[in-house]
């Protein structure tokens, strides 16, 4: 099972985290795990928001072994970020947030990747497993 | 065992003593328990997790609002937690910085080392003292086969890594020069063309040059563009400044410089520094020249070295142990 939203507008960061919350839920995670899930998910779609005009936010469940967890894929096919270890370096977060922005992201999953493309847009695919 | 495991009971009996009792015992627990819970790295949205399920077990009764406050709470702090955990990351890079610096600063004072050169007729001291880890000031001495002594000091205009990497350039420049080329303003010329070429137009090092014939006790020098040094008559206890025009080194690579001469007499003293010495600020704002030669003086009597770190030492305290700029002091003190 997946499912999107696609962020067009401010109040799509809503429901992206309310759809990254429900499958949180549904999966078991607690709450903290919940709010943390839950401000990755608000930090990517932000981002696209803000930077790429629109995207969408996919979450889906996953499984590896005897371990499950769930994805959130941020996508979108905006202007890129030409720099990418400039964004992923402290303290650079061009979103204003102290400790947000993508390092932000990192921090609060437990997988992270990303691929962009000047012109192109971004895919970003971060993990979160169930302890 | 591990706080991680433990720290909900040792929260909740925290809280219950409380609770039941508002000691200031109980408050200085929760202090101590939070210091233990930032060196496990517990994030601020976990201890409010963590206080609302300690609070749900001591009282099964409170209202249901009051719960869901606590989500708004552990929400709001979800920021405050990320900041929290960035700072902690650049701790950790600051610290890797600070300890590659003073690698960099130990490797500059081994690669900018100079020897003293020992002659009879002479006595010869110097301090340099960086104001930061790395210096941008610079002394150099060389020996010639001849007996003759070179004397150099410079100073980037600029403090920190930069200049420590530009000095580098200097010294290698300078070790690479022909024995046949002492004369100071040849020196001069030769750098200021290894300068222009090499550094960044916006970096500037002015420099003094100088060679000693012990056997004439003729001292020639030229200057590009550095703090006039002083020379010092025995016979009449008087100070003279060793003026000398020149352009900074990197400005133009036609740039020529002028020699001066001076003759020593048994007694007289040339001393050579850095603006670090001469711009040394105090509360009552620059130095006056007058106040630098009183030290100077009240130290005349002293061996070259001596005299370099005594006066060192005045202007360090003069300035509450506070450099403001890289402070290096030269003292060519002719004995016989």
């Amino acid at each position: 099972m997946d499912s999107s939203v696609k962020i067009i507008n401010e109040w799509d960061i809503v429901a992206a985290r309310q759809l990254g919350r429900n499958v949180a839920k549904e999966l078991g995670f607690g709450t903290v795990d919940q709010a943390r899930i839950t401000t990755a998910i608000s930090e990517l779609a932000r981002n696209i928001y803000l930077y790429a005009g629109q995207g969408e936010i996919t979450i889906e469940k996953v499984e590896n072994g005897a371990k499950k967890g769930m994805t959130i894929i941020s996508r979108d096919q905006g202007p890129g970020i030409p720099d990418l270890r400039k964004v992923m370096e402290d303290g650079f977060s061009t979103s204003g947030g102290l400790g947000a922005g993508l390092p932000g992201v990192k921090r609060l999953m437990d997988e992270f990747s990303i691929e962009s493309e000047p012109g192109k847009g971004t895919l970003i695919q971060s993990v979160k497993w169930l302890r | 065992m591990n706080f991680r495991d433990t720290m909900l009971d040792e929260y909740k009996e925290i809280l219950k003593t409380y609770i039941n009792d508002q000691t200031e015992q109980a408050l200085y627990m929760s202090q101590k328990f939070s210091k233990k819970s930032i060196e496990y790295k517990i994030s601020p949205e976990e201890m409010i997790s963590l206080h609302k399920t300690s609070i749900m077990e001591i009282e099964p009764d409170l209202p249901e609002s009051l719960l869901l406050s606590l989500d708004i709470l552990l929400e709001v702090m979800m920021s405050y937690g990320l900041a929290y955990r960035e700072h902690q990351s650049l701790r950790t890079i600051q610290r890797e910085l600070i300890n590659e610096i003073e690698v960099a600063a130990s490797m500059q004072q081994t690669l900018l080392g100079t020897q003293i050169p020992k002659i009879p007729s002479m006595d010869i001291g110097a301090i340099s003292v960086p104001a930061k880890q790395m210096s941008g000031d610079y002394y150099h001495f060389v020996s010639h086969e001849n007996g003759a002594i070179s004397v150099a000091i410079a100073d980037i205009i600029g403090k920190g890594i930069p200049a420590a990497l530009c000095m580098s350039m200097i010294k290698y420049s300078m070790d690479s020069m022909p024995e046949d080329s002492q004369a100071p303003g040849d020196v001069l010329e030769r750098l200021n063309r290894v300068v222009e070429q090499n550094v960044d137009p916006t970096m500037f090092i002015t420099m003094f040059s100088g060679l000693y014939n012990p056997e004439t006790h003729l001292f020639s020098y030229s200057s590009a563009g550095h703090e006039p040094g002083f020379f010092y008559h025995a016979e009449t206890g008087e100070f003279e400044e060793l003026q000398a025009k020149g352009l900074l080194l990197g400005v133009d690579k036609r740039a020529k410089y002028r020699e001066y001469e001076r003759k020593l007499k048994i007694g007289d003293i040339i001393l050579l520094m850095s603006d670090g010495v001469t711009e040394c600020r105090t509360e009552e704002g620059f130095l006056e020249v007058e106040t630098l030669i009183g030290y100077i003086k009240k130290y005349i009597h002293l061996g070259a070295q001596d005299i370099a770190d005594k006066v060192y030492k005045e202007l360090e305290y003069l300035q509450d142990f506070q450099l403001r700029d890289d402070f290096t002091l030269i003292i060519l003190k002719r004995t016989s």
